[in-house]
């Protein structure tokens, strides 16, 4: 396999990665709605329902980008994709 | 002044300007302990921060085409990301989210998490690739990867729909606020907040909207933060409010099932009375009050818009490289995140203020009559922003007696906290920030695509630099009077025609952008029908459901971007496989786009 289908390949799996944890946080978690405001989990005590929309799902969003900018990062230059600084 | 090295020197620049910024307030405050009237006050701040605006734009102004299109591709990271965020955040995001919130609780919060979960897609599917790319514009995308003049048109269509809903929108609420902010007819005030637009943007296309946009990011969110803490300490609730209102937010809960919240109805005859607009508590504060379905479809809806509305993608067509681009995505939603989980707690802080009868700012419980005799109420209520009436007739304010508007919550609630006034008019200078910005990322986006798009690259391309940039300056005239227009006819709300720009966007650019890049057997036919596809499929969707069908799986008209792009992806692929694969070109085009190094596929003058 080329180096070029090597690299797609393994940023294909990166995008599945972030896509599920996305996934989990943008959708999955609201199937529950129900289920997370009756939790005994309460961050800074808040009904984690609550806390989930108005600030977890979105810390996590935050946090999961860089996340997944560092590791692209790491594909790229591992099969020396990665530009010049001077570009 | 800006000149030479105004890259290196811009957390210089900006700091010195965030200073000045402080300073300004502080010189505020004084003058009205001094004396100054509130007036005068609103006036200073939005008329001092718009001049400052329209200084930033007539100093990046240029006659070079990468600059006007892409700011000279040298926007750093942090910088863009500031851009990106102010570019994001429109009036309706700094005006309207917080009383959305403070009244449709759970429910409306899907469009928090919809608003930055998109992000994710943003980043990972496709900023970085359109960098790559080296376009002006999305439909530069478009029809250079797809190939065709009518690809190209298809993707432009697509864009001045879903913009020009947004932007309508945005001149309105700078009209808005100019209007209450400098005492002016609202039908004048929308030309004035035109001119300021245009001011910003005019001279410098790209790289002036850039770099006002930055500076109108730090205005909105210092006058979106100093509110929340400021209300949060003096009410005692807490220091850090997004950590420390849980009590609070218990609280209310308790007070709501003490004053009978959803028990008590109003009847149709007594909710005639109360002015179009207003509206009283009826849901729940924090009680998760909607179906999985509806929250996530709208959620969903809201993701997928992001991931396609083009004044957004536009801004990571400024970073120096694909790295950049990615990196400065975390930024937009980190700078975005810091207004977004403070809305909640500007709810939850002014809903508190009203109802709890142990704070001296409660008015729920008191008498009527001693609530109609409060400064800020007859303010507000002039301003048809808030109402009460003795349904009952027992003389005692209920719960489901007083009515506000979903403004109010950002716009009054700092002076019924009992703040000084120079912070309201803070908060004016922070929502014509926002408003601004917002419009100007849009009108330049949709003038963008006329002049480059289809001026240049279809009717005209031999046209010569200077001329291209003059076309591109008059669309932007053009196109900002016809926004404008529109705006003072007030044909519809500001929240509404937001969520539609996002459905429309998505309809019709969702996947021919995705599969532009992640799927290489995607071809122009397949583009071209999934994109004039899904736009019509959404659009009937939404003219159905307003003219009286009921719809299904409870799609609304909020959420009729599901309908438009099921219909653009199956057509897209439907299509593409009927037809012949893209050529061997073509396809040595989307393997170049995937790897961050090497040449752009368009250059830097095209």
């Amino acid at each position: 396999m080329s180096k070029q289908a090597q690299h797609w390949e393994k940023t294909r799996g990166l995008l599945f990665v972030t896509l599920a944890i996305w996934f989990v946080f943008s959708i999955g978690i609201f199937l529950f709605g129900a289920e997370m405001e009756a939790s005994s989990i309460r961050p800074f005590g808040y009904p984690l329902s609550y806390y989930m929309t108005c600030q977890g799902s979105l810390g996590i969003f935050v946090i999961l980008i860089f996340w997944f900018a560092g590791r692209q990062e790491k594909i790229d230059e591992e099969f020396g994709f990665s530009e010049r600084e001077d570009d | 002044m800006f000149k030479g090295n105004f890259i290196n020197n811009l957390p210089k620049i900006y700091g010195t300007y965030t200073g000045g910024f402080i300073v300004f307030i502080i010189l505020m405050a004084i003058a009205e302990q001094a004396g100054m009237s509130a007036k005068v006050i609103g006036i200073c701040f939005v008329a001092f921060t718009v001049l400052i605006y329209a200084l930033i734009g007539y100093l990046s102004r240029t006659i070079q085409v990468d600059a006007y299109y892409l700011a000279g591709r040298q926007v750093p990271t942090v910088f863009n990301g500031m851009a990106t965020a102010a570019d994001w955040m429109s009036g309706a995001s700094f005006v309207a989210m917080a009383g959305g919130i403070y009244f449709k609780g759970y429910g409306y919060m899907a469009l928090l998490v919809g608003w930055t979960g998109g992000y994710v897609l943003v980043a990972s599917l496709l900023a970085p690739y359109l960098r790559k790319f080296g376009c002006y514009t999305v439909p530069d995308f478009i029809g250079t990867r797809y190939g065709g003049n009518l690809a190209r048109l298809s993707a432009v269509i697509v864009l001045t729909v879903a913009s020009f809903t947004y932007v309508t929108a945005q001149i309105n609420a700078t009209g808005t606020i100019a209007s209450v902010a400098l005492d002016i007819p609202f039908n004048i005030a929308v030309y004035v907040g035109l001119a300021s637009i245009l001011m910003c943007s005019m001279l410098g296309g790209m790289r002036a909207v850039t770099w006002t946009q930055v500076a109108q990011y730090i205005v909105l969110i210092i006058a979106y933060l100093i509110p929340v803490f400021w209300i949060s300490n003096k009410m005692g609730a807490g220091v850090f409010p997004h950590l420390m209102l849980a009590d609070e937010v218990a609280r209310i809960a308790e007070l709501e099932a003490q004053f009978g919240l959803g028990s008590v109805k109003n009847s149709a005859a007594d909710l005639k009375q109360v002015p179009k607009g207003l509206s009283g508590i009826t849901k729940a504060h924090a009680e998760v009050n909607t179906t999985p379905w509806k929250f996530i479809s709208l959620a969903v809806c809201m993701m997928a818009g992001t991931a396609s509305l083009p004044h957004v993608m536009m801004r990571y067509f400024t970073t120096p490289s694909v790295k950049a681009a990615r990196r400065s995505v975390g930024w937009s939603l980190f700078f975005i995140f810091l207004l977004y989980s403070s809305a909640p707690m500007l709810a939850t802080l002014s809903k508190l203020s009203l109802m709890d009868p142990n704070l001296a700012t409660g008015i729920i419980g008191k008498s009527i009559s001693e609530v109609q005799a409060i400064d800020w109420y007859q303010n507000w209520n002039q301003a048809n922003l808030m109402f009460v009436s003795d349904f009952n007739g027992n003389g005692t304010l209920e719960l489901n007696e007083f009515f506000m508007g979903g403004k109010a919550v950002v716009l009054a609630t700092p002076e019924i906290a009992g703040l000084p006034y120079v912070i309201s008019g803070l908060v004016a200078a922070g929502g014509m920030a926002a408003a601004m910005s917002t419009a100007d990322g849009l009108v330049l986006a949709i003038s963008n695509a006329l002049s480059h798009d289809i001026y240049y690259k279809m009717i005209n391309p031999k046209a010569e630099t200077a001329k291209r940039l003059l076309i591109a300056r008059i669309l932007l005239v053009l196109i900002g009077f016809a926004g404008a227009t529109i705006a003072a006819l007030e044909i519809q709300g500001i929240l509404g025609s937001v969520i539609w720009a996002f459905d429309f966007a998505m309809s019709g650019l969702f996947f021919p952008l995705v599969l532009g890049v992640w799927w290489k057997r995607a071809n122009a036919q397949g583009a071209v029908a999934g994109m004039l596809g899904g736009l019509a499929a959404g659009t009937a969707y939404l003219i159905a459901v307003r003219s009286g069908y009921p719809g299904f799986l409870d799609i609304t008209q909020l959420t009729f971007g599901i309908v438009g792009s099921v219909v653009s992806l199956v057509l897209m692929i439907v299509v593409s496989l009927a037809t012949k694969a893209p050529d061997a070109a073509t396809q040595k085009m989307v393997d170049d786009v995937r790897v961050p190094s090497g040449k752009a596929i368009l250059g830097r003058q095209h």
